[in-house]
């Protein structure tokens, strides 16, 4: 069959000026085939590597697009008509100039992630442009940083104001033994250095408060929260609604963990999924309650999963959803969230516009005065050489936290058995609650004086305050 | 090559800019080449922008296209080339943009910075096929 192919102005150079080109094929394919033997300085402008058509060349055969037809199998006729009409395609650089270039080096290190599709010499370069700012540099913060800095995040922000303790090596695994004592922000950014030279660490040595939060967080991409605390939670989360970023959210307990991706543009924000923050004291931090060591390595690897993801655009996000952890069993549960229409600040009617006193939103200012009713370490050795056994020392620990160390001449009642062992106490004894750091002791005395226990004082920082004081020889954790 | 356009069709290009902002406004450059080969606009049509997923992106559609080509030539004209805005971005190609150029036309884009129209320039690609450079743009004044 004889077919006349239109060429369109822009290709004319590649068949020697003319318009339009005689071929014979059966098929449309044979046709193109055709063509592209004979004029083939055609073949870079209309077909790929593998011999398909790009994608913004079109060929109508006659009237018709040959995709609405069978494509290059569709027969052609004596005095057909085929017709070359592009789609005009393109638009700003939104991105892609933007980006950095690789340098050798990082195309060599980085070489494990350029070989995967999703990731590739753009997503790379991505990671490169990427600002991310990580809350915290313990236990979340140790794993997400060090691989964000493998990963090629170019710039990682670090708010943090705390120094390296020998209690936090057992999981913050960004720190070491060399950098105990010193700040966690100088610990964390030379491991960091060292790890990729190429990153740059931008260090905020504070503590984010609704003063600094949004200065901080603009400055960013993406925010990564690895705090343990409900007000910084609570803190983040609006100013990265206020500010339209997305929050990786990770949280920690004993054996669990919980990470989601909040971005209130696409989703729903920890205020829909926790509206208000538990009663001061009813969660215990890692350091009243304990955490596996692996556990934060776990969430905060996937916190670090989410920030790539976002970052390169691939896969499929935890906006909307929340991975529940188990680690005893392990076990991974997922429950679907879904956007409160009635969120105070990612609602439909918002009701908070900027940054509140979230110390205050969390009751925590509004814990009662307990002044007075502490005796410090000093004291209660006094006390005890004077009064003997009329001082009753009460450790409301757990027995394991007993078998560390204890203090001499101590009766262990867990906290928990407290109300019902109320009995095995003289209602006249002097009484001193004892505890690890001076929290739950304190509520041991909130629970004795409630019962009608008259004299009764709580350690002030507990065991730990009379290891450092007292007896220097008693293990401390 | 170079490219002339009447002052009255880039001020008209300027105004779908700002009208499309922040989104991009595309159309169809028609004319018809002089005897030296310059290309002379006479004509702008704009066109549906049918990439409505991403403001950073336009496309022209193949039909929308013929359409457009089948009207030019009623009138003796062809299409001599294309007009994009770049709301906050320099009128410059972007990688996006020279993947997808085709060769001969001229790619005329329009920086509109936050919401008002600003320069104009004229992208050719090159002979390789692989990077655009830009063309000499004259804008005639109306007689």
């Amino acid at each position: 069959m004889s077919v006349t192919v239109s060429i369109p102005t822009p290709l004319r150079s590649f068949t020697g000026g003319s318009d339009a080109v005689e071929l014979s094929g059966r098929t449309v394919g044979e046709v193109l085939d055709g063509l592209l033997r004979t004029h083939t300085g055609l073949k870079r402008h209309l077909v790929q590597d593998d011999g398909r058509l790009r994608n913004f060349v079109n060929l109508y055969l006659n009237d018709t697009d040959i995709r609405q037809l069978q494509s290059t199998q569709t027969q052609v006729h004596e005095g057909d008509v085929l017709t070359i009409v592009p789609s005009i395609a393109g638009g700003s650089p939104a991105v892609e100039t933007a980006l950095p270039k690789l340098s050798h080096a990082e195309v060599l290190r980085y070489s494990r992630h350029l070989l995967l599709p999703e990731v590739g010499v753009e997503g790379q370069r991505k990671l490169k442009a990427a600002r991310v700012l990580t809350i915290g540099a313990g236990g979340l913060g140790s794993p997400l940083s060090l691989y964000l800095a493998a990963a090629g995040v170019g710039t990682i922000g670090i708010v943090d104001f705390d120094v390296v303790d020998l209690t936090n090596l057992q999981r913050q695994i960004v720190h070491g033994t060399g950098t105990l004592g010193t700040p966690k922000l100088e610990s964390a950014k030379s491991r960091l250095i060292d790890l990729n030279p190429n990153v740059k660490v931008e260090t905020h040595e504070a503590r984010l408060t609704s003063e600094n939060a949004l200065d901080i967080i603009r400055q960013y991409d993406i925010v990564v929260d690895g705090t343990d605390n409900f007000p910084t939670r609570y803190l983040v989360n609006d100013a990265c609604v206020l500010l339209d970023k997305p929050n990786v959210y990770g949280s920690i307990f004993r054996f669990e963990g919980q990470a989601s991706l909040f971005y209130a543009k696409e989703g729903p924000c920890y205020r829909c999924l926790y509206a208000e923050p538990p009663p001061p004291g009813l969660v215990p931090s890692c350091a009243e309650g304990g955490v596996l060591g692996v556990l934060p390595g776990i969430i905060g690897s996937i916190q670090a999963l989410e920030t790539i993801k976002w970052i390169i655009g691939a896969g499929d996000l935890l906006i909307g959803r929340l991975v529940l952890f188990d680690a005893l069993k392990l076990r991974f549960r997922e429950l679907k969230l879904r956007k409160d229409p009635d969120c105070p600040i990612c609602g439909t009617n918002p009701t908070i516009h900027e940054l509140i006193d979230y110390e205050a939103f969390c009751g925590i200012g509004a814990e009662p005065d307990y002044s007075g009713l502490e005796i410090t370490a000093e004291e209660l050795r006094q006390e005890r050489e004077q009064k003997g056994d009329d001082l009753v020392l009460i450790d409301v620990r757990e027995p394991h936290e007993w078998e560390i160390a204890h203090i001499e001449g101590a009766h262990l009642i867990p906290l928990g058995q407290l109300p019902d062992r109320l009995g095995e106490l003289d209602g006249h004894a002097e009484i001193v609650t004892q505890c690890h750091h001076g929290s739950r002791s304190m509520k041991a005395l909130e629970i004795l004086k409630g019962a009608g226990f008259g004299k009764v004082r709580s350690l002030a920082g507990g065991i730990d305050a009379w290891a450092e004081k007292i007896e220097p020889g008693m293990a401390r954790y | 090559m170079s490219l002339r356009l009447p002052g009255s069709i880039v001020e008209e290009i300027r105004r779908e800019g700002e009208r499309a902002y922040p989104a991009e406004c595309c159309g169809v450059l028609g004319g018809r080449l002089d005897g030296a080969g310059a290309k002379e606009v006479v004509s702008a049509t704009p066109a549906l922008n049918r990439r409505t997923d991403d403001p950073h992106r336009y496309l022209i559609s193949p039909d929308d296209h013929r359409r457009v080509e089948s009207a030019l030539r009623a009138e003796g004209l062809e299409i001599l080339g294309y007009y994009h805005s770049h709301p906050d971005h320099p009128a410059v190609p972007s990688a996006f943009d020279a993947e997808h150029a085709w060769p001969w036309y001229s790619y005329v884009i329009l920086r509109v910075d936050r919401g008002r129209a600003a320069d104009v320039a004229s992208w050719v690609l090159d002979d390789a096929g692989r990077s655009m450079h830009s063309e000499s743009l004259e804008v005639l004044s109306e007689v």
